[in-house]
């Protein structure tokens, strides 16, 4: 007798939890040869908000939780990813691409979230700094996470574009709420269950699936999404972020590089979704003493 | 006990009606799949505004901290036009003076809790004392907690005559009395405890303190309610309910609305009448009438802090 193959449903990711989308809409992706791949939650406006009301509750304790933690942490994915990399392999190929190209992409997403693990506890000494002042004060200036971020996933990458975008704002302290690509959405679906069974705390990283045209709103209005990461390649969706950013003032950033390029990783990235405070600390009268900041 | 009540007759209290666990359970699971959308959503969005008692009642908390809360009672959301006021201010007796003075003459009344409040271990002298002070100080309402201890120990009539006589120092404000739920452990306590409260003098019958986990589930507020209706039945007189604890979203004081108008009906929609025991359920359900407003999701980041 014939067997039966059990298919994998592929749900939407909000707080650490799997829920179907609130919608209870569906779509099918299609593999190359025309033929639909999973059946994949369209999420709607208010799964976005479930998933950002998850990651706002989830960024008090991931901001203040020691960097040197984080990048534990982040280093966790990396072990996990490694351990169902075979998993990966096979939807990247079921999603169009070759066997080396597809094994290459799961070995470059995981040397990303090693790279990013060693950023967490450095980035800080790059980019702080003491600053030099007249008065009797000690001026220093460090960064701090925005809070919640979103991000719109390339289009034309399952994995690696998903890592190569998230992975830096959350190194960074923030929480993020993505938007997975459209066309090949199996590894975001595949990459959540990776986090749920690392150490990452459920709202850290909330993924969503469906289409920019419907969500690209939402991201640009909702008062409670801190800054923007766009990756996709619509010009129209980019304007009408930057249009909608401006009632909450957010930061709406695009993301530039090639994912798929090794060297499309630096600290900078971290970077772009921090924000600068600068103390004033008074201290005693220093002048004429040998440290003269 | 008040004059109301003396034609009353008073049940024996052991053989109150038990209840059928599963079917409050499927009753309340069918009011939460219920949606309140558009025009109606925002009236009873309105009407939990209008109904919340807010709380303070921690150890840490100064004149300072209640008077910004009696200022928030008055002015919800400066950017939402006509905004009710919330019902009351909930605070601890040593706070009911700074309290009733921030407040004035507004409609906004305060709620003081006593009894030696949230475990009620005191000795009956000392809960008096406790109560006659808040009401001195100002308080227009009285949240006592009753001796669950003695509760599960099965001396009724000591819970029966420690009500009545907090009752009677209350004078003319009204009494709240806080069943504490979570401590009761059934459902069935939960019924008994609510008719020796009803019969022995409450205004109010309240779920919770605010300080055990489970408070003001669905399923305690539905029992409640249930024994507030039979109570009106036998004896024509009309006990408000004030769930607290628990209810952070609008969503779900919405329910709980519904549920209200379901089992009792309209006339208890009324702030008089009912009430939400709550710090956090202001702001989102001002979040929720903002984004009815404007179209876009809210940050907490632009509303006051509780």
């Amino acid at each position: 007798m014939t067997r039966l193959s059990v298919l994998k449903t592929y749900k939407i990711y909000i707080g650490g939890q799997f829920p179907r989308t609130e919608s209870g809409r569906y779509y099918s992706p299609l593999d190359a040869a025309g033929k639909p791949l999973a059946n994949v939650c369209l999420s709607s406006r208010k799964d976005l908000r479930n998933a950002v009301v998850a990651a706002r509750k989830a960024f008090g304790g991931w901001s203040e939780r020691a960097a040197f933690n984080r990048g534990q942490i982040l280093y966790r994915i990396a072990e996990m990813l490694e351990g169902r990399r075979s998993q990966f392999v096979e939807e990247l190929m079921l999603q169009g691409a070759i066997e080396k190209a597809a094994n290459q992409e799961v070995d470059l997403s995981i040397d990303r979230l090693v790279y990013y693990s060693g950023w967490t506890d450095k980035y800080q000494q790059i980019f702080s700094a003491v600053n030099p002042v007249a008065s009797s004060h000690f001026n220093f200036s460090v960064l701090e996470p925005m809070g919640v971020v979103g991000v719109v996933a390339p289009q034309n990458s399952s994995l690696i574009g998903l890592v190569s975008t998230i992975i830096p704002i959350v190194a960074g302290g923030n929480t993020v709420v993505v938007l997975a690509s459209e066309k090949l959405p199996l590894c975001a679906v595949t990459f959540a269950e990776v986090l749920q069974t690392s150490d990452v705390p459920g709202g850290i990283i909330n993924i969503l699936t469906g289409t920019e045209k419907e969500l690209i709103e939402q991201f640009g209005s909702h008062m409670d999404i801190n800054a923007v990461l766009y990756a996709g390649d619509t010009a129209e969706n980019y304007k009408t972020l930057q249009v909608l950013a401006a009632d909450s003032v957010k930061r709406i950033v695009k993301f530039k590089l090639n994912p798929s390029d090794e060297t499309a990783e630096n600290p900078y990235l971290i970077q772009d979704f921090q924000e600068v405070k600068t103390t004033w600390h008074p201290i005693e009268n220093i002048g004429g003493s040998s440290s003269n900041y | 006990m008040s004059t109301k009540q003396k034609d009353i007759q008073i049940p024996d209290f052991r053989f109150t009606p038990t209840i059928d666990k599963v079917g409050v359970e499927e009753r309340v699971a069918r009011i939460q799949t219920r949606s309140i959308k558009g025009e109606s959503k925002i009236q009873g969005m309105k009407m939990v505004l209008n109904m919340i008692d807010l709380t303070t009642l921690e150890g840490k908390d100064t004149p300072g901290k209640v008077k910004q809360m009696c200022y928030k009672a008055q002015h919800l959301h400066e950017a939402y036009p006509d905004c009710p006021t919330v019902a009351a201010v909930c605070v601890y007796p040593s706070m009911v003076k700074i309290a009733k003075e921030a407040l004035g003459n507004s409609n906004v009344k305060v709620a003081s809790v006593s009894t030696a409040f949230p475990s009620g271990q005191a000795p009956r002298e000392v809960k008096i004392m406790d109560t006659k002070f808040a009401v001195e100080q100002g308080a227009d309402e009285i949240d006592m907690v009753i001796s669950r201890g003695k509760f599960l120990s099965g001396e009724y009539n000591f819970v029966f005559d420690e009500i009545a006589a907090i009752k009677e120092a209350c004078g003319k404000a009204r009494l709240k009395v806080i069943l504490e739920t979570g401590e009761l452990v059934t459902l069935d306590n939960v019924r008994k405890a609510s008719e020796i409260a009803m019969y022995a003098g409450a205004d109010f019958i309240k779920t919770s303190t605010g300080k055990i986990q489970p408070a003001a589930t669905m399923q305690v507020t539905y029992v409640m309610l249930m024994a507030i209706k039979d109570y009106f039945n036998k004896t024509g007189i009309m006990i408000g309910m004030k769930p607290a604890g628990g209810i952070s979203t609008s969503k779900l004081a919405l329910h709980n609305l519904l549920m209200v108008k379901e089992t009792l009906g309209e006339n208890w929609l009324d702030n008089h009448w009912f009430r939400f025991g709550a710090s956090s359920l202001a702001n989102d359900v001002l979040m929720q009438l903002m984004k009815s407003k404007t179209g876009v999701y809210q940050s907490g980041d632009y509303f006051s802090l509780d």
